[in-house]
């Protein structure tokens, strides 16, 4: 058994993908992807419509190729040196190529009383959703909740608090930030937004935070105000996993550290996906995550050796029923930075009726960054005339509407 | 003779340009009174409808033959103007050959007796064969020819030349679709229904395909679905005429119809709309489908392809909600390097909404030539026998050997596909072919990087082109054979919808012009095989029936009086007392258990994408007053004046970005090469993509630049997506076309 072993610590969607994409490729040797978690590889990405019921868990599972799948085999240590790896369970296991997926965890904020007294976990009623195992444990309080506190108004916690509403929840949302999405949205884009929730019975509490959870479960605000609720669901972002990584002795900043080869800082050794820290970006998003994974399938199956990853341009992107936004690029470039950026040129559009906002913003004839919140007609030429980088004409506002063009 | 009092006839050119009022189907109300002889039922000579009609003879006139269901009439500009060809101003009436020195070709192409031209065939396909083996000499055919010719062709590759290597251009017309209804269906027919059942379905998504352009009588199917409130969903990187009349029209990217065939599948199981006991009941291999698909959600699919996510709700819930739908593809999805995936992705979706095998639904594909379906079916693919059997099949073997009456053994195995066998002109032995037979194509204008193929074609030792009229490719050859058409001789076609129909002799060829069935014979005689070959189409057609019998395409209970008294048969029909098969697949499918297969398909990037030195894509396809290679159309007046030359569809926006205006020459380069036609300024294309037409030779051929990528099972070129760089052609005088 001389066949060549490849090693993937984490079996999420950077993971599912790199197998099957190293077959697809035409890559022959054994892939392994070892799991912390007790199932196959699924997609992540659509949790908040399980939750809603759309999608039943089993039904989410992404194809992972030809590879071996180890699920609830977690794995404790690697050796760089001896090329193997240990397993929860004792076991070892040995590679020539080992790749780290090992994806992120969610962020759990200093907020008070969000443990259980012995510190063992999340106390009843806090949730996080990041696993589908976390879905099925929020999914079953639902059932029997009528309110629900979000905390942290990030992508994340909007998709949550749509989900939560969708099955009839009264929801609030608790933001730090000035105005939801802030790192992706303009305040006018959030506005829009905050009213698309607001429809679905979400209401949003800004520059709030939540200081402390009560002994009857209400989530107590930075200034003192209570608001009362049946479970709470933590939306505070993710942070790569790093702790493996960094106990065998690679170069970890907030995420492992990899050149454009995907390559860690010890020889055989790669990482892909939320764990992943490139050029200085970490994302926690599934297309870089997607976009790593092809190029380092291309490199492992020897279908194109010399491939690189140079970067992402991340898009935000939530479409769920009445609730749509797009948003990527220089978003908060504003018509007063006009005056230092004589190249910087501004297009918004907005229609309070319809609940829609749209915002170009171009430098020279190239487009740098967009918002779309409600009306996504345009979404496909916009996301594409970002990623090609083709020069626009003088007024693109065939970006802004479809009207009077092909579509 | 008719009572219906006469009245004038209606004039081509007035047809074209009153074209676009209400349809394209220009009908003709005329039914001339004509001389003694009644006239002759037929079908038209161009595309896959094989519409019926009427030809006299004396004076040549095409008339309607309201009688034939497929078209009830109705005849396009192309059909109408069809006479034309048969004057013998328009065509070959006399071999041609052209003398050599040495192994150069030296002089023009000069008329020669039969004899003369079909000796100097036999001794150089006997010479090859000598020297390099019976592999060397290869044939290439025509989705073109009739069923008589496409079997006689095969078998005379394989008897009477001994080579594994024939194959033919329907190989760049629908093999992508042949190999997924295999695949999924165990049966490939183009379509598993009849086109009378598209109105009485109640969704159709019509991926890839301008029927408005390419086969206007078929248009009024879709016209009326929609008018017994059906929906039609539309496909197409261009705002096509067809795209116009949709009531929802999707618009990807080149090259991205399997990702969107996936987001559609993936919005049917979100929202709940998968027949599960169908799929359940039916089919096999749903899981790893759902898999592939859960990978393509919408968010990511409308970044793959650029269609809005809304959009592929919209046409999810459309397609899924209604009881029978169809979904009915054609070359935009399948000539494609993936294009056996592609159409395998939208065969799934059919599955999982249970509108496959049940009455007024199903997955069609819309085969493009006029024998595209029956061609394929007797043995002139590299890889297939008569009766759709495959050569490396023990069984099939015997069968066809016994109806032969070879040994089994002699028989040759698969040889190469299309692409491969011309790319392998002229090449050293022993993978080299040395001489070609090429029987009703024209490559030079319609292979995938032209200028390759045709340079492939003049290092040939001896290059044999049977056709009508001296094509582009018939102008490289050695000898040049002038065969008889459509209406000088007799034979089947099977049309789009598996229809067995028979063209009728109307005419007499003038004198000269020779069928091909006799130049086969003839031929085989010289090449020392005196038996097997006849030039009477229904002696031809007898045998066919007895090779196919048993097959997965049965002809064995298919006459001529049969097709003239019912209008057609469908096959499979392995009796004279079977009715025929005109709905496909209603008890079970054609696979071993009977179920149908999911295909666990994923989508991948085209075989070229556009980057920094070519950053657009080049899409191609036809024009109204055009077909194919335009050897037949671009000789017919009225049609050459509608549609006169090539030209480059973009976007106005890209024309302003390039400052270009209407009219002006384009120079559009690919890594194969460069070709040259009018700008042609609209809306209706997406602004990343420019559109050729494929139909003229010369500076504006579009094959000059497409992209030779095959599918790695249908071998099908990569037409329909390459990459290119577009500028203001600043020629030196009269390169522009």
């Amino acid at each position: 058994m001389n066949e060549r072993q490849i090693a993937v610590v984490g079996a999420g969607m950077a993971a599912a993908r790199l197998a099957e994409q190293y077959q697809a490729r035409g890559g022959t040797a054994r892939v392994t992807l070892y799991g912390a978690e007790a199932r196959a590889p699924y997609n992540r990405v659509l949790l908040a419509d399980v939750l809603t019921g759309r999608y039943d868990a089993e039904a989410i599972a992404l194809p992972v190729g030809g590879a071996r799948l180890r699920p609830g085999s977690e794995v404790v240590a690697v050796d760089l040196d001896a090329h193997t790896l240990t397993l929860a369970d004792g076991g070892s296991e040995a590679w020539d190529e080992l790749v780290f997926a090992t994806g992120a965890n969610p962020v759990l904020p200093p907020i008070r009383g969000l443990r259980r007294p012995d510190g063992s976990g999340l106390r009843d009623g806090v949730h996080a959703l990041r696993t589908l195992a976390d879905c099925a444990r929020l999914a079953e309080d639902c059932a029997k909740a009528r309110r629900a506190v979000v905390v942290g108004g990030g992508v994340l916690g909007v998709s949550t608090a749509r989900a939560l509403a969708a099955l009839g929840l009264a929801v609030e949302i608790v933001h730090q930030g000035p105005h939801l999405i802030e790192r992706q949205l303009d305040a006018q884009a959030a506005a829009a937004l905050r009213g698309g929730l607001r429809a679905l019975g979400v209401e949003v509490y800004l520059r709030n935070r939540a200081r402390a959870l009560t002994e009857d479960g209400s989530v107590e605000l930075a200034g003192g105000y209570r608001l009362s609720t049946d479970l709470t669901v933590l939306a505070c972002g993710v942070r790569p996993r790093t702790g493996l990584a960094h106990a065998a002795g690679l170069d970890v900043g907030v995420g492992i550290v990899v050149d454009d080869a995907l390559a860690a800082s010890a020889p055989h050794v790669h990482a892909i996906g939320d764990c992943t820290q490139h050029r200085g970006a970490v994302h926690g998003l599934s297309g870089p995550a997607w976009e790593q994974a092809d190029v380092l399938a291309a490199r492992l199956s020897g279908a194109d050796p010399d491939a690189v990853y140079t970067g992402s341009r991340p898009l935000a992107r939530l479409s769920a029923g009445p609730l749509e936004y797009a948003a990527f690029g220089a978003v908060h470039e504003d018509d007063e930075d006009q005056g230092a950026d004589p190249e910087l040129d501004v297009l918004r559009l907005t229609d309070a009726t319809r609940g829609s906002y749209k915002k170009l913003v171009l430098r020279g004839d190239r487009l740098v960054g967009a918002i779309l919140v409600g009306d996504l007609a345009t979404v496909g030429d916009l996301t594409r005339a970002y990623e090609r980088d083709d020069p626009q004409p003088d007024q693109p506002l065939h970006l802004l509407t479809s009207y009077g063009v092909s579509r | 003779m008719s009572a219906t009092p006469p009245r004038p006839t209606c004039d081509v050119k007035d047809a074209y340009r009153a074209r676009n009022t209400h349809d394209n189907v220009v009908k003709c109300p005329a039914v001339k009174v004509v001389g003694m002889t009644p006239p002759t039922d037929t079908h038209c000579p161009y595309c896959s409808l094989q519409c019926g009609m009427r030809l006299a003879a004396d004076p040549v006139e095409v008339l309607e033959r309201p009688g034939f269901p497929v078209n009830r009439g109705a005849l396009c500009g192309k059909g109408q103007s069809a006479a034309a060809l048969l004057d013998p101003a328009a065509r070959l009436t006399v071999p041609l050959v052209r003398d050599r020195r040495g192994t150069r070709r030296s002089g023009e192409l000069r008329s020669a007796s039969w004899d003369e031209a079909l000796d100097r065939v036999a001794a150089g396909f006997t010479a090859i064969r000598a020297e390099y083996g019976a592999d060397a000499v290869g044939v290439f055919g025509g989705g073109g020819l009739t069923n008589e010719k496409a079997y006689q062709l095969g078998k005379f590759a394989r008897v009477a030349l001994g080579t594994a290597n024939i194959d033919y251009n329907g190989r760049f017309c629908m093999s992508s679709a042949a190999a997924a209804n295999r695949i999924a269906f165990g049966l490939d027919r183009g379509l598993p229904f009849p086109l009378e059942d598209i109105p009485r379905t109640e969704c159709v998504i019509l991926v890839g395909s301008n029927p408005a352009e390419t086969m206007p009588p078929a248009l009024r199917y879709f016209r009326e679905l929609r008018e017994n409130g059906g929906t039609l969903i539309v496909v197409d990187p261009r705002r096509t005429r067809t795209a116009e009349q949709a009531d929802l029209h999707l618009q990807p990217l080149p090259g991205t119809d399997l990702a969107l065939a996936l987001g559609l599948l993936h919005v049917l199981i979100a929202d709940g709309l998968v027949d599960t006991a169908f799929v359940e009941a039916r089919t096999t291999g749903f899981e790893q489908a759902r898999a592939a698909v859960m990978a393509h959600w919408p968010e990511r699919v409308e970044r793959l392809t650029g269609v809005p996510a809304a959009q592929l709700r919209e046409a999810a819930q459309k397609f899924g909600t209604v009881r029978t739908g169809m979904v009915l593809t054609a070359r935009g999805p399948e000539q494609q390097s993936k294009g056996t995936d592609t159409v395998g992705a939208w065969i799934n979706l059919c599955l999982a909404a249970g509108k496959a095998g049940r009455l007024h639904s199903g997955y069609g594909c819309l085969t493009g030539q006029g024998n595209g379906q029956g061609g394929r079916e007797h043995g002139q693919k590299a890889d297939q026998l008569p009766g759709y059997r495959s050569i490396e099949d023990p069984a099939a073997r015997a069968h066809v050997a016994r109806v032969w009456d070879v040994d089994p053994d002699a028989l040759p195995h698969s040889g190469r596909s299309a692409y491969e066998l011309l790319d392998s002109l002229g090449q050293p032995a022993p993978d080299g072919v040395r001489g070609l037979l090429l029987m009703g194509s024209n490559p030079v204008v319609s292979a995938p990087r032209a200028a390759h193929i045709t340079d492939r074609l003049r290092s040939l030792d001896l290059l044999v082109v049977s056709d009508l009229v001296l094509s582009e490719t018939a102008q490289l050859a050695d000898v040049v054979l002038p065969s008889a058409q459509w209406a000088e001789e007799s034979g089947t076609m099977t049309n789009l919808e598996g229809r067995v129909i028979l063209r009728q002799k109307a005419v007499d060829a003038p004198a000269g012009v020779r069928s091909d069935l006799w130049l086969m014979r003839e031929l085989a005689e010289r090449l020392g095989v005196k038996r097997g070959f006849d030039d009477d189409p229904e002696t031809v057609f007898a045998e066919l029936r007895r090779a196919s019998a048993g097959g997965p395409a049965d002809y064995a209970g298919i006459s001529y009086d049969r097709i003239r008294a019912e209008d057609g048969v469908f096959w499979p029909c392995p009796a004279e007392d079977h009715p025929g098969t005109p709905r496909l697949f209603l008890d079970a499918f054609a696979t071993p258990d009977g179920r149908a297969r999911f295909a666990p398909v994923t989508h991948r990037p085209a075989a070229e994408e556009p980057d920094a030195q070519y950053p657009l894509y080049l899409t191609t396809g036809r024009v109204l007053a055009q077909y194919q290679s335009g050897a037949q159309t671009r000789r017919v007046g009225a049609l050459n004046s509608a549609a006169p030359g090539p030209f480059v569809e973009l976007h106005l926006l890209l024309a302003s970005r390039l400052a270009v205006v209407e009219g002006q020459p384009l120079a559009v380069t690919s890594r194969r090469g460069r070709a040259v036609a009018a700008a042609r300024i609209t809306d209706s294309i997406r602004p990343d993509t420019v559109f050729m037409p494929f139909h003229w030779p010369g500076a504006g051929r579009a094959n000059t630049l497409t992209n030779p990528a095959l599918d790695p099972t249908s071998k099908m070129p990569e037409f329909k997506v390459c990459a290119v760089r577009v500028e203001a052609a600043n020629t030196p005088k009269g390169e522009a076309a």
